[in-house]
């Protein structure tokens, strides 16, 4: 006879997740003396670092000073957010992809792409300015959070292919209030897909302060979708460079995902068409002006005695040189023949798209003599 | 080497089945995944057995998540895998409308052509099938609504072979549309057959006194209305638009401007329905050779109704030979 009294199998749990790299950083996400010896980061990189992020924040103020002449449609300044796409976008191997969010400005300049063509999108000349696969660099996707998934997606199938390709993909804060961001997370924890979550939490959403966006703190939902994750000081280019670093061998060695929080502040607004003084006080900001991504990492270079003004110059005036170039690229920058928007819906266009392009490129002709092609 | 062939007798669902597992075999990045896709073989069986043979890498479970089912396939088809996506129910795909909308059908244009996306998002639709709500419904026009995708449906087992391996073959992103209550219809394929374009109506019965445009379930209605209409002496032509985004109009007009007559119908609501399209554009391009207003027969403009009365709304034979006699009078 069965003997009904048995207990039901004990729950099986999940292990408690490991989490070396957070044991490198102290509470307020730097990295202790351990982790600096461990990350083990160059003075070389400690000055690439620098130096991309004064290219950054210099070619973001250009980005500014376009749109505020008129050149642009729109700009979305990365003020505030040097540290965290500079040293995302530096740690990843030239061989790792990026899914970026529409921010990741500086991500962008580390992969090398021509911030000129880069600013054709903010220009209204074209949706996308480069060859993802070029630069194994993504597109700026608008809709918040919806690129999430497509980075998870794509690490599945570098896990697919046995690559040791990892891959990293950012959003802000509000992101992670849509469901797609929660739904990607999932995935990823599922398949042990070899993605690195990057926040960049500057906690406003536009207007919306992380007081009303955020219950909890991101960085532990990560548990909640069974990878670990750490919470990172968004100004400090070093222990972000560091932890991303770690973060994608722990993904490439077929660890999982692995989320960090970079705890920044949105200095400047949510984009030109923005008016912060609308929902917060200059007293809110001042704070965080002092919290300065460039200004740390000369700290520390100056600390490793790896700083000389000399270097400062050159940064400086690479940057401005860069800034002049990028503002030549996106004056000179025409637009494409009208009937492109037609060209590019489909790879293999149906014959009824074509009637309609010829029929628009007719209908076009006469007023359109010169322009573009 | 000359491929051989058999003639079997399989419903839609095989040869659904069929296809996927030539595909898999024939190209080693197709993908399938989805919702209980795996060892259930999908709820309609659909996937059936494929996990076995493929491997759990190339057919897997999903968790419940539509929207990051279609985000993933297009991740997967950067890196350059033909994802086969599953959405379990029409209504059910709705979480994954900004992935689909905003994304896949945009990614082409967003990268200047440098990632195109071949992937497939089957999707059972339509009603019939005595189903509670979300089970039943027919969101064909918000697909072929939006530029970058390509919405096609079979009505028949030997089409929806060849469709959806066609589908899955092209480089652009597909809506299979799969009429769920024609799962088990059954009809004898001579396989593997002949890839089919994918953007190709079908005559499915020549006539000469009226033309009725049907798609998907309805194209079993139209032929059922036709053998009747025979029996009073009237010749019905049906077609079978199997392509819904882009529409096939060189065969379109080619029937109306032989039968002069047209009636369109579809299980979705007649309000802004494809009907409403196919309609207009042949009152404007073939104004002078149509003798009577195109009709439309299809769902009034109400939710899909409770399954005790599905069948008072879906468009029968009936209401099409009425629709036929309207277009008579003239």
């Amino acid at each position: 006879m069965a003997d009904v009294t048995s207990a039901p199998p004990a729950r099986r749990d999940t292990p408690a997740l490991e989490n070396p790299i957070a044991a490198l950083l102290t509470p307020e996400g730097t990295l202790t003396a351990e982790g600096e010896r461990v990350a083990g980061v160059s003075d070389a990189t400690l000055r690439d670092l620098y130096r991309l992020m004064v290219i950054t924040r210099r070619l973001d103020q250009e980005g500014l000073n376009l749109q505020r002449q008129g050149e642009l449609g729109l700009w979305g300044p990365t003020l505030g957010h040097e540290a965290a796409q500079v040293g995302g976008a530096l740690a990843m191997r030239e061989t790792d992809w990026i899914f970026p969010y529409y921010r990741d400005f500086g991500m962008a300049i580390v992969r090398g792409i021509d911030p000129g063509q880069i600013l054709t999108v903010f220009k209204g000349l074209r949706h996308g300015a480069w060859d993802p696969h070029q630069y194994r660099f993504g597109p700026f996707v608008i809709p918040v959070g919806t690129q999430v998934p497509h980075a998870v997606g794509f690490a599945m199938g570098c896990k697919l292919d046995h690559e040791q390709t990892a891959v990293l993909t950012c959003f802000g804060e509000g992101a992670t209030s849509t469901g797609d961001w929660h739904e990607a997370m999932n995935f990823a924890g599922v398949f042990k897909a070899p993605v690195v979550f990057l926040c960049q939490n500057n906690q406003w959403a536009i207007s919306v302060p992380m007081s009303e966006q955020v219950a909890g703190r991101i960085v532990d939902r990560a548990a909640g979708y069974g990878l670990p994750g750490v919470r990172v000081d968004g100004a400090d280019a070093l222990a972000i460079y560091a932890v991303t670093q770690m973060a994608a061998d722990h993904a490439r060695r077929g660890d999982g995902p692995y989320l960090i929080e970079a705890f920044s502040y949105r200095l400047g607004p949510h984009t030109t068409s923005d008016d912060p003084t609308r929902y917060r006080t200059e007293a809110d900001v001042m704070p965080w002006r002092a919290h300065d991504p460039i200004a740390r990492a000369a700290d520390q270079l100056r600390k490793r005695g790896a700083w000389d003004d000399a270097f400062e110059r050159a940064c400086q005036s690479e940057a401005d040189e860069r800034a002049a170039r990028m503002r030549q690229t996106l004056i000179a920058a025409t637009p494409d023949h009208p009937s492109t928007v037609f060209d590019l819906v489909y790879a293999n266009p149906p014959q009824t798209l074509i009637a309609e392009r010829d029929a628009f490129v007719a209908e076009l002709a006469p007023e359109t003599p010169q322009e573009g092609r | 080497m000359a491929t051989a062939t058999t003639t079997t007798t399989v419903t839609m669902g095989k040869a659904l089945n069929l296809a996927l597992h030539d595909s898999l075999r024939d190209d080693s990045r197709v993908l399938i995944f989805g919702e209980d896709v795996g060892k259930l073989g999908g709820v309609f069986r659909v996937t059936d057995g494929l996990q076995d043979e493929f491997g759990a890498e190339r057919v897997f479970n999903t968790p419940l998540a539509e929207a990051t089912i279609a985000g993933t396939a297009l991740g997967l088809a950067v890196k350059g895998f033909h994802p086969v996506a599953e959405m379990q129910f029409d209504a059910f795909s709705y979480p994954s409308f900004q992935q689909v909308t905003s994304n896949i059908a945009k990614y082409h244009t967003r990268t200047g052509g440098a990632c195109p996306m071949s992937l497939v998002i089957r999707i059972p639709y339509g009603g019939n099938i005595g189903a509670i709500e979300q089970h039943s419904e027919s969101p064909e026009t918000y697909y072929a609504h939006t530029a970058g995708l390509k919405v096609v449906t079979p009505s028949n087992p030997a089409d929806a072979y060849g469709l959806l391996r066609a589908a899955i073959a092209d480089p652009d992103p597909v809506i299979f549309l799969e009429p769920k209550a024609r799962y088990w219809m059954k009809q004898e394929v001579t396989l593997p057959a002949p890839p089919e374009s994918i953007a190709k109506a079908r005559i499915a019965r020549t006539g000469t006194d009226a033309t009725v445009i049907a798609y998907g379930p309805m194209v079993s209605v139209a032929l059922a209305a036709a053998e009747t209409a025979a029996s009073e002496g009237v010749a019905l032509e049906v077609l079978d638009l199997r392509s819904l985004s882009p529409i096939d109009w060189e065969t379109v007009y080619a029937s109306a401007r032989k039968t002069k007559r047209v009636v369109v119908t579809h299980e979705a609501p007649v309000f802004l329905g494809l009907g409403g399209e196919i309609a207009a554009r042949l009152m404007h391009d073939l104004f002078d050779t149509l003798v009577a207003p195109v009709e439309r027969v299809g769902a009034p403009t109400t939710p899909y109704p409770p399954s005790r009365y599905e069948k008072l709304f879906l468009p029968d034979a009936d209401r099409l030979l009425e629709a036929v006699d309207r277009t008579r009078e003239y």
